[in-house]
């Protein structure tokens, strides 16, 4: 089978320009001919060094940034969806039943708490808010997160334990697809081993996941195939 | 799940088609077409003289357009042109399935009467007649709205304004609205209170299910709350898209300079 067939994201030929109106109407060419796929249990890792816009295309296949042309196959319930030309609530949907994003700072909302933040996307979904809970303290637990800070909004936290937090709510839901932004980049070593582990679990379910990771040995332990994004360069 | 295939399938319920608003040879508001589907936050963003406001206000029925048609879907599932609507049909989606929330509170609340009897009035609009019901009622809207129910027979004009601010939001969705519209809700507010504000309404919004339309100059507000945004300057819809893409990815020059206008939190 081809893997347009059966890959979870099928990206064809993307290009991003950022145009700078303030300053002069410069161009900022960020990628151009973006072309892979991913398949279902599958992690695929971008390398490149740094603003060569591995995060851009991560932005790109979340619908974040708009892209020029090209295409961002996403299979969401059954059917191929196009983000580059899909309607707003069309991305929502495709957001709140298929990609999950994780990205390096959780962006919290004040006065949520903690155990609350984590559990919002399987609520969204319509689990029950005690069996979502429950589920949420598990994963804070695996993290490392004591109980005691549960009731709290993360706010206050620190940076490690902020980014545990945004790791907990983006590896709680069940969707088939997952972007992971440095998910450990200011983790502890056992805390970058659960992060390891969560992956592992979601590749065994299924789930098509695209990543970026700074460091060389969590990227062997996880990738599955590694995309050089300097190979779209954009000229 | 159910709820996806609604929210996927479902009509829209607020439909503008090319409107059009002047004032002699001075166009307020130019050609602004879109939908809104039930549940769905829009927010019109753009600075004074943009002609947010007065596109909020012809959205709501208050001004009639120069050009152009708003239809609505009413509460039976049939649409309507807000244009051929009676005074009765009118006063009804005003009462029971519209909430509109003004910056000043003092507009939308009555100051001298008690803060039971604000959010009371609006049930009895819609023929509630038990006073034991009507008052259990507002008392748990006081609360969802995180006012001290100790404080129910006091009058607004004694509240702080962001308790006022609140009351209002009560008063408007006592009656389970599918709509409402807000202008500036944060406006007058300091900045720790309006935090507090807008956290809860989004609360209430996802809760509710509400379609909301909010007129705001301020980014956060609408980053914080809506799913789309429409960028108006002089009069026109320059730009429109999902907001994070809209924020984080701006295309036109005055969203570009509205955007890094933002100081850095």
């Amino acid at each position: 089978m081809s893997p347009a067939m059966t890959a979870m994201i099928d990206i064809a030929d993307a290009r991003k320009t950022f145009t700078m109106h303030l300053q002069g109407g410069i161009e900022l060419p960020v990628v151009s001919g973006v072309s892979f796929h991913v398949n279902p249990g599958e992690c695929v890792v971008l390398s490149g060094p740094s603003g060569a816009g591995k995060s851009s295309i991560l932005k790109m296949i979340f619908g974040n940034y708009r892209c020029d042309s090209g295409r961002i196959g996403i299979r969401h319930r059954g059917a191929v969806v196009d983000l580059a030309t899909a309607e707003p609530r069309q991305v929502l949907n495709v957001r709140r039943s298929t990609i999950g994003y994780v990205s390096q700072f959780l962006r919290a909302v004040p006065r949520v708490a903690t155990i609350d933040v984590v559990a919002e996307p399987l609520i969204v979904n319509g689990l029950a808010r005690a069996e979502a809970q429950a589920r949420a303290g598990e994963l804070l637990h695996r993290l490392n997160i004591p109980e005691r800070l549960w009731q709290l909004p993360p706010a206050t936290f620190s940076g490690g334990e902020q980014q545990r937090v945004n790791i907990a709510r983006g590896f709680i839901s069940e969707l088939p697809i997952l972007l992971l932004d440095e998910p450990t980049a200011s983790l502890d070593a056992a805390n970058r081993a659960v992060v390891v582990e969560l992956v592992a679990e979601k590749k065994r379910q299924g789930v098509a996941m695209v990543a970026i990771v700074h460091d060389d040995e969590i990227r062997h332990l996880i990738a599955d195939r590694i995309v050089d994004v300097t190979s779209f360069a954009a000229a | 799940m159910a709820d996806h295939d609604m929210l996927e399938n479902v009509e829209p319920l607020l439909v503008a088609k090319s409107l059009s608003k002047s004032y002699g040879r001075i166009a307020a508001c130019r050609d602004v077409s879109f939908s809104l589907y039930p549940g769905e936050v829009l927010a019109i963003v753009g600075e004074s003289g943009s002609g947010k406001s007065t596109l909020l206000q012809m959205l709501s029925g208050q001004l009639t357009p120069s050009g152009g048609e708003v239809s609505y879907r009413m509460r039976d599932g049939i649409t309507r042109d807000l244009a051929t609507l009676g005074e009765a049909e009118r006063r009804f989606l005003y009462r029971t399935d519209w909430g509109y929330v003004h910056q000043d509170p003092a507009q939308g609340l009555r100051m001298a009467v008690s803060a039971g009897a604000n959010v009371g009035e609006r049930l009895m609009a819609v023929g509630w007649n038990h006073y034991g019901r009507i008052r259990d009622t507002a008392s748990d809207w006081l609360t969802r709205v995180e006012i001290d129910i100790a404080r129910i027979d006091d009058a607004p004009r004694t509240y702080s304004g962001g308790m006022r601010q609140r009351l209002q939001i009560a008063r408007n969705l006592v009656t389970e609205p599918r709509l409402v519209f807000m202008d500036e809700p944060t406006g007058g507010l300091d900045v720790s209170v309006q935090a507090r504000l807008l956290d809860l309404v989004r609360s209430l919004v996802a809760e509710l299910h509400l379609a909301v339309i909010i007129v705001t100059h301020d980014l956060a507000v609408a980053r914080l709350l809506s799913h789309r945004v429409m960028v108006m300057k002089g009069g026109r819809v320059i730009e429109t898209g999902l907001t994070d893409q809209v924020l984080d990815d701006p295309r036109e020059p005055y969203t570009q300079l509205l955007v890094s206008s933002i100081l850095p939190p």
